[in-house]
């Protein structure tokens, strides 16, 4: 489906880091190796919540060489729609799970004289496989890692042991900020940064550092979001012929696929632009919360991302 | 001098724009002959509190007002080749956010722009404004050999000795148009040579 | 199925030639009787029994002479082969995809053995039984890329993917439809193509891009492109044009049957799961005029779609003078029945030639 392969995996290792965080780690079921990867990469895990398929992005951040097994991170979410409370609670040591091939939407610039990767929380993930890769080729990097505290500092000491001069460590409880504006003007020419975290963090390092004079190719951000719950609504799918019923708890994307109506996605989280969906007719307002649309495509009311965006109103006609 | 408008082309053929000042914490502008007019409009007196200014008059008048912008340093030179030494000095001791400033002809963009790539500094972010002769810095497909400052259509190689036509399909690494045998299908038959626009 | 390698050249005395089993396997590249640019992506997941695409490499009676043909091109010319300096890393997913794939679809040919990092690749056809440590440039006689583009029939562009756009920044072109990896090395997607004439306002670049840029790994895609070339020359490279463009002069009525070559390119393409780059292999077959009219379909198709195509795009290709002869040649193969859609010969149901 949706030109992504699938990779069948049982659930090798269940690993509790602190009270917000677990690793998992999956093998593949029949034994062989799992396809190498880049550092950055993610997989789409498939959860079978009950009547729910749901289809969650997750950083890869294991050895990008390694291919006997994989690892995610996952941050419990109490609030969110539930992917990651059913991980948490409902996925045990031995389940059978399919997750995607890896994705790459979040890739080094291999070009850099310098990484320089900023992490606020779980936005960590990424930057530790992307570190194994980088260290294996004698690449040049600094991390700047904030977190809430020392008990939900994330991989702090096993970064720390081994990357004492590379690893900077900022806690918030104990008033630790990053210096953003001293720590960028120092960097050598070529460098690139990466920032991975709370939306307000990504904004504050790229707003930052376009007004420090970045040129716009060297700074790279990931976010996914999650989709937010909302009221539900009805939309015409005009391509298929049905129409269908969006739920709170569940995406437009979500909906459609549900309907058994091969829908394109790639990152599910607004940034990649795969699911883009042309709008045919509509009376209502959109609730757009992507990051690949303009601000003019939102007015414009032509198209929708279907994976985190919304519709209140009367009518949605779909081009799908 | 009035401003060239160059036809529309290819897309790998350069634009040009109009330079403008760009926040950073430093500049560095580099020009050839009429070139210096672009850097003069764009001047202020803060930018050159933190500006290097490279330039390479060719036979232009513009060095002793360039100078008296009181950037932090100024060079001025004979030639592209001689000041490759102190273009590369400026650019090594940069830190990011420096934002670079080329103005004059086609070749000393394109070189200019090219070592400032080779620093890490995407091409995209490099300023450039068109000024001053239209020639072409133009490479010969047939024995890689560059011929500067070529006006006319078509050209004989200064290395080969073909005659090469003039395209617009443009390399940033070599930063030259491409110059390729007019008459391999036809030999001796070479049209007459035009200006590169008539 | 054992491969009978060709000894021939495609050089000089051009003794290159196709069996009765590769003119029936050539990759005909109309599918309708006229043709312009389009998107025309599938996904690259093998195909009917012996067709070009069964293998993700094919590997064809001209693999060894053509890897001849190559070290000579190389040995003129090394820039034909280069890598940008971030391009290593890129360089080796090349070379475990195409040992991987190729031992894998020819057991017979190619083998690899892999403990860890200590990697033995044996390659029948070419005589190489070579050890090597993977990721370690000093345990090979080249780059990781010219080492295995070496023993690859086609060219090969290994692109970077970054900016939301793919840049050529490596290669091995030596079997190219007059373009120059030299010159076009570090060029995004728009300025390679940029001599190409209509795609460019037909939008066709800016959605293949779109499509290119989401190519994930394990999911392959391809598309048939075309030209013509005199002779059956693989290496009409620009550097050389000023030797090889005379002999578009030499069709004549007479010849041009044997002459006159039709080149189709399989263009293929694979994300490369370490760098996160892009593969485009643009694999090169040659099959002259009198070879396809063997083929009834083939040869009423040709007349009409060299009759009907606009004349950018045949000077684009480089057989606008030429056109008129061609077809004065290929209107004695066309005698106005329908033809079949697609590709494939049909040499069984499609009528033979009524004149």
């Amino acid at each position: 489906m949706s030109g992504i392969e699938k990779i069948q995996v049982v659930v090798t290792n269940i690993v509790r880091l602190n009270e917000l965080v677990t690793r998992f780690e999956f093998k593949r079921t029949d034994g062989k190796l799992l396809p190498t990867f880049s550092g950055g990469a993610h997989t789409v895990v498939e959860m079978q919540d009950g009547e729910i398929t749901r289809l969650n992005p997750y950083s890869l951040m294991s050895d990008p060489m390694c291919q006997r097994a994989y690892a995610i991170s996952v941050r419990r979410d109490d609030e969110g729609r539930g992917g990651s409370l059913f991980m948490h609670n409902k996925v045990s040591v031995g389940d059978n799970m399919v997750i995607s091939y890896p994705i790459n939407l979040f890739s080094l610039d291999l070009r850099a004289k310098k990484h320089l990767f900023i992490a606020g929380g779980i936005g960590i993930t990424p930057f530790l496989a992307q570190i194994k890769q980088l260290d294996r080729f004698n690449g040049y990097w600094n991390l700047h890692y904030s977190c809430r505290s020392e008990s939900l500092g994330s991989y702090v000491d096993e970064l720390t042991d081994q990357h004492p001069n590379e690893t900077h460590v900022y806690y918030d409880d104990k008033d630790q900020q990053i210096d953003l504006v001293k720590l960028l003007e120092g960097q050598p020419l070529g460098t690139h940064v990466y920032v991975c975290g709370p939306k307000g963090m990504i904004d504050w390092v790229c707003n930052t550092a376009s007004k420090e004079g970045w040129p716009r190719e060297a700074i790279h951000y990931e976010e996914f979001l999650a989709p937010k719950p909302g009221k539900p609504f009805e939309v015409k799918l005009a391509v298929s012929g049905k129409v269908i019923q969006v739920g709170e708890q569940e995406s437009l994307l979500e909906a459609i696929e549900r309907e058994g109506i091969d829908a394109p996605y790639l990152c599910r989280g607004g940034a990649c632009g795969q699911c883009e969906t042309a709008v045919i007719d509509y009376a209502g307002n959109f609730i757009h919360r992507d990051h690949w649309l303009g601000e003019d495509e939102h007015k414009s009311g032509q198209k929708i991302m279907p994976c985190v965006s919304r519709f209140e109103g009367k009518i949605l006609v779909l081009d799908r | 001098m009035s401003k060239f408008t160059f036809p529309e082309s290819i897309k790998s053929r350069p634009v040009y724009g109009t330079l403008a000042m760009r926040d950073g914490p430093a500049h560095l502008l580099v020009a050839d002959g009429h070139g210096a007019e672009a850097i003069l409009d764009v001047a202020t007196p803060i930018m050159m509190t933190k500006a290097h200014i490279i330039y390479l008059p060719k036979g232009e008048k513009f060095a002793n007002r360039l100078r008296s912008l009181n950037p932090i340093s100024f060079y001025s030179g004979p030639s592209y080749s001689a000041a490759t030494s102190r273009l590369v000095k400026v650019l090594s001791d940069a830190k990011m956010g420096l934002q670079v400033y080329l103005a004059g002809t086609e070749g000393l963009i394109g070189q200019a722009q090219n070592a400032a790539m080779e620093a890490g500094i995407p091409h995209n972010a490099i300023q450039t404004e068109h000024r001053g002769s239209i020639a072409r810095r133009m490479q010969c497909v047939h024995c890689k050999g560059i011929t500067e400052d070529v006006e006319i259509d078509p050209f004989i190689c200064e290395h080969c000795g073909l005659s090469l036509f003039v395209r617009d399909h443009y390399s940033r690494r070599l930063a030259a148009y491409q110059g390729v045998c007019i008459d391999a299908e036809d030999p001796g038959n070479i049209p007459k040579s035009k200006g590169i626009y008539e | 199925m054992t491969i009978q390698f060709n000894d021939e050249t495609f050089r000089d005395d051009y003794s290159f030639f196709n069996s009765e089993r590769a003119i029936k396997r050539f990759p005909f590249p109309f599918h309708e009787d006229s043709y312009m640019y389009s998107v025309n992506m599938e996904q690259h997941r093998g195909g009917p029994v012996d067709s070009i695409y069964e293998k993700r490499f094919d590997v064809d009676e001209h693999y060894v002479a053509e890897m001849r043909d190559r070290a000579l091109v190389l040995a003129d010319d090394p820039l034909r082969c280069q890598s940008l300096p971030h391009m290593t890393l890129a360089g080796w997913d090349l070379l475990e995809l195409i040992m991987v794939t190729k031992s894998e679809d020819y057991p017979d040919l190619f083998k690899l053995h892999r403990d860890g990092n200590k990697w033995r690749w044996v390659n029948k056809p070419l005589g190489i039984d070579d050890k090597f440590v993977f990721l370690d440039e000093t345990t090979l006689p080249y780059g990781p890329m010219e080492y295995i583009t070496r023993q690859a029939q086609g060219d090969f562009c290994v692109l970077d993917q970054r900016d939301d756009n793919l840049w050529m920044d490596a290669g091995m072109v030596t079997t190219q439809a007059d373009w120059s990896l030299d010159f076009d090395i570090g060029m995004n997607f728009f300025e390679w193509h940029a001599p190409v004439p209509l795609a460019h306002e037909k939008g066709i670049f800016v959605r293949a891009l779109k499509f290119l840029l989401n190519i994930q790994q394990g999911a392959p895609a391809r598309r048939l492109n075309w030209t013509m070339t005199v002779n059956p020359l693989l290496d009409t490279s620009p550097e050389n044009y000023h030797k090889w463009g005379i002999q578009k002069t030499t069709l004549t009525p007479k010849n041009i049957g044997a002459k006159q070559h039709l080149r189709v390119e399989l263009q293929t393409f694979f994300r490369l799961p370490r760098s996160n780059g892009l593969v485009f292999p643009i694999r090169c077959y040659l099959c002259s005029f009198q070879d396809i009219m063997t083929v009834p379909k083939w040869g009423r198709r040709l007349h009409r779609v060299i009759r009907d195509l606009p004349e950018e795009l045949a000077t684009y290709k480089g057989f606008i003078d030429n056109r008129p002869m061609m077809l004065e040649y290929l209107k004695n193969f066309d005698d106005g029945l329908p033809t079949s859609l697609g590709i494939w010969p049909e040499i069984d149901t499609e009528p033979k030639l009524q004149k």
